[in-house]
């Protein structure tokens, strides 16, 4: 079965196109990495497949529903670029957040045993158990990032999307994280990474997807360092730069300077906010 | 024990209570009412008569005394709950919107009272203009580009602008009673505004234990709440609703410029003694009733401005608990 679906999608804000043309199938069990330089539209296609937005044009099926009308929420786990910011300074423990995964399941009702079971297996299952009454805000980088997958496993989710988790953590932790996203991904959970490091996802995910706009590439791990891809997606985009803004060195990953996702970003937070 | 003032502002505004009750769902029936007369005279009545017994403190004996106490210890419940809510997404400024907006309700009603004879209860057109605020905040913020703040910070200038507007075209000869919803008072508190405010608070009360998950996962991370396919944008107008709901039955006492600190001073205070969100739920209703009663009292022994104390109070608390904290 496959876990996401895109038909030649397309999303532009106004007359900029963010994601241009995009289809591409995530089957079940997959692990995808989701690479392309800064303001390439990756974090918008994962928003468009997991049915957070609509695309401007095309189709976007999740479990084979129509995205925007899929309703089993359980079943899909978001972890977004900004969540640890909110949870920084909210006071919320490690638990609290994590029964959040169970939320989709039993809204109203009373946590039933498998409730609590689901929610003590899956702080063991990240090893955080021992952290369970911490505010989260008190939490490491790493350790808050594993507090958001445990929420996934609570709720039991089929569907994983993750965009940059690790971006504050160092070296170790990162290492760490991706392990356990492997672990899972063996497991049987699907995994879909946005990840501006392009060596930790191909050590790690099955499938790579190269975007900026479009699909420049899409195949196996092995065969996307073969290809010339990467020079291609991020060649394009460093030309676009150069042009708009006068400076384009952009292999440091640094900050964004692409129009196309400023203006994204404007358009976003209110939305986020509201 | 009777004080004078108070019975007669009781006469003149048990008027404002009938309308009210007649326009509020809850208040409909006439047996709450007067389930409600006996719970004010006998229940809190007789508890604060025994308070002041004990403690020899005779203001808490009179009527309008215990009206204040019982309405200060209503907002400080109510107030933090729904703070809570607010002030972790940087919608601290949504109370302070929703209240000036309220205002231009009030002004609306007399307005309509002194131009056409309508008798509108002031506090009615200052709930349904603060719910309307509320929705229009909502879209603005939702269909526009434009950023939550400047949202908020027009439709709070428009309001008042609206309100002052309103005011002036009627010669000014509103204005005095305006006086009072502006800045608040003990004095004014009427058996029908303590009415408004209990059940408003059953109403917050029941709304936030029955909606808490759905709250608290939006409060927290949005996104994957939207994700998740809980219904974000209902949350969020619940949230607008019952902050609407809040500002407008504490505002008789708080006054509408004020009315918006005990959304968020005890909340803040509270952040950085709890741990989970529930207890810090728990000790922003704490340090809201504390400084809700204190305010009053305080604003009554000196004859100051009781929503002022109470704010002061609040902020003295915070800076008490953040200095503690840093000692620590």
């Amino acid at each position: 079965m496959t876990a996401v679906s895109l038909s030649d999608v397309t999303f532009s804000y106004g007359d900029v196109p963010v994601v241009d043309g995009v289809s591409l199938d995530v089957p079940e069990g997959e692990f995808l990495g989701l690479v392309g330089p800064n303001g390439s539209g990756k974090s918008t296609l994962l928003t468009l497949m997991l049915g957070l937005r609509r695309p401007t044009r095309g189709e976007v099926r999740l479990f084979d529903r129509p995205a925007h009308d899929f309703s089993d929420g359980e079943r899909v786990a978001y972890v977004a670029q900004d969540a640890t910011d909110a949870a920084r300074d909210m006071p919320v423990t490690v638990r609290e957040v994590v029964r959040m995964g169970r939320y989709p399941r039993n809204l109203f009702g009373r946590f039933s045993a498998d409730d609590r079971e689901a929610v003590a297996s899956a702080l063991d299952r990240v090893d955080i158990a021992d952290l369970a009454d911490r505010r989260v805000g008190a939490l490491s980088g790493g350790q808050r990032q594993r507090v958001f997958v445990a929420r996934a496993l609570a709720a039991e989710a089929d569907l994983l999307a993750l965009d940059e988790p690790t971006v504050a953590l160092d070296a170790e932790s990162r290492e760490a994280f991706y392990d356990l996203l492997g672990d899972l991904n063996e497991q049987g959970m699907t995994v879909v990474l946005v990840e501006h490091d392009i060596g930790v996802v191909t050590a790690r995910a099955s499938r790579i997807a190269c975007l900026n706009k479009r699909l420049y590439f899409h195949g196996d791990t092995d065969d996307f360092a073969d290809s010339d891809a990467l020079a291609a997606a991020y060649g394009s985009n460093q030309r676009v730069l150069d042009h708009d803004h006068g400076h384009g060195h952009h292999h440091d990953h640094g900050h964004d300077h692409d129009p196309a996702l400023s203006h994204s970003d404007a358009r976003d937070e209110p939305e986020d906010e509201s | 024990m009777t004080d004078p003032v108070a019975l007669a502002a009781t006469n003149l505004l048990a008027v404002d209570f009938s309308a009210a009750g007649s326009l509020a769902p809850l208040l409909v029936a006439d047996a709450f009412t007067g389930i409600f007369d006996w719970f004010l005279t006998a229940v809190v009545g007789g508890v604060f008569s025994w308070l002041a017994g004990v403690t020899g403190l005779d203001f808490l004996g009179y009527p309008y005394m215990q009206r204040a106490y019982l309405s200060v210890l209503c907002i400080g419940v109510v107030g933090p709950l729904v703070g809570s809510f607010l002030v972790y997404r940087d919608l601290s400024m949504v109370g302070d919107t929703l209240a000036h907006t309220a205002f231009a309700g009030v002004a609306l009603a007399l307005f309509l009272d002194a131009t056409l004879g309508l008798a509108v209860p002031p506090l009615l057109g200052a709930l349904v203009v603060a719910v309307v605020a509320a929705l229009v905040v909502q879209a603005l913020i939702e269909y526009t580009d434009a950023r939550s703040d400047a949202a908020l910070a027009m439709v709070l200038t428009g309001g008042f602008a609206l309100g002052s507007v309103l005011i002036s075209l009627t010669g000014g000869g509103i204005s005095v009673g305006i006086n009072q919803y502006l800045f608040g008072s003990l004095a004014t508190v009427s058996r029908a505004d303590v009415g408004l405010l209990v059940s408003m608070g059953l109403v917050v009360v029941g709304s936030v234990a029955v909606a808490y998950r759905p709250l608290v996962y939006v409060t927290f991370d949005e996104t994957a709440a939207r994700a998740s396919r809980l219904h974000v944008r209902a949350v969020n107008t619940l949230l607008s609703i019952l902050t609407a709901f809040v500002v407008v039955s504490a505002m008789r006492i708080m006054g509408v410029i004020l009315v918006a600190a005990l959304l968020v001073v005890p909340v803040v205070t509270a952040s950085r003694l709890g741990r989970s969100f529930k207890q810090s739920l728990l000790y922003g209703v704490l340090a809201g009733e504390l400084a809700g009663v204190a305010g009053v009292t305080v604003a009554y022994l000196y004859g100051l401005a009781a929503g002022g104390s109470i704010v002061l109070v609040a902020l003295a608390g915070f800076v008490a608990v953040a200095a503690g904290h840093r000692l620590t």
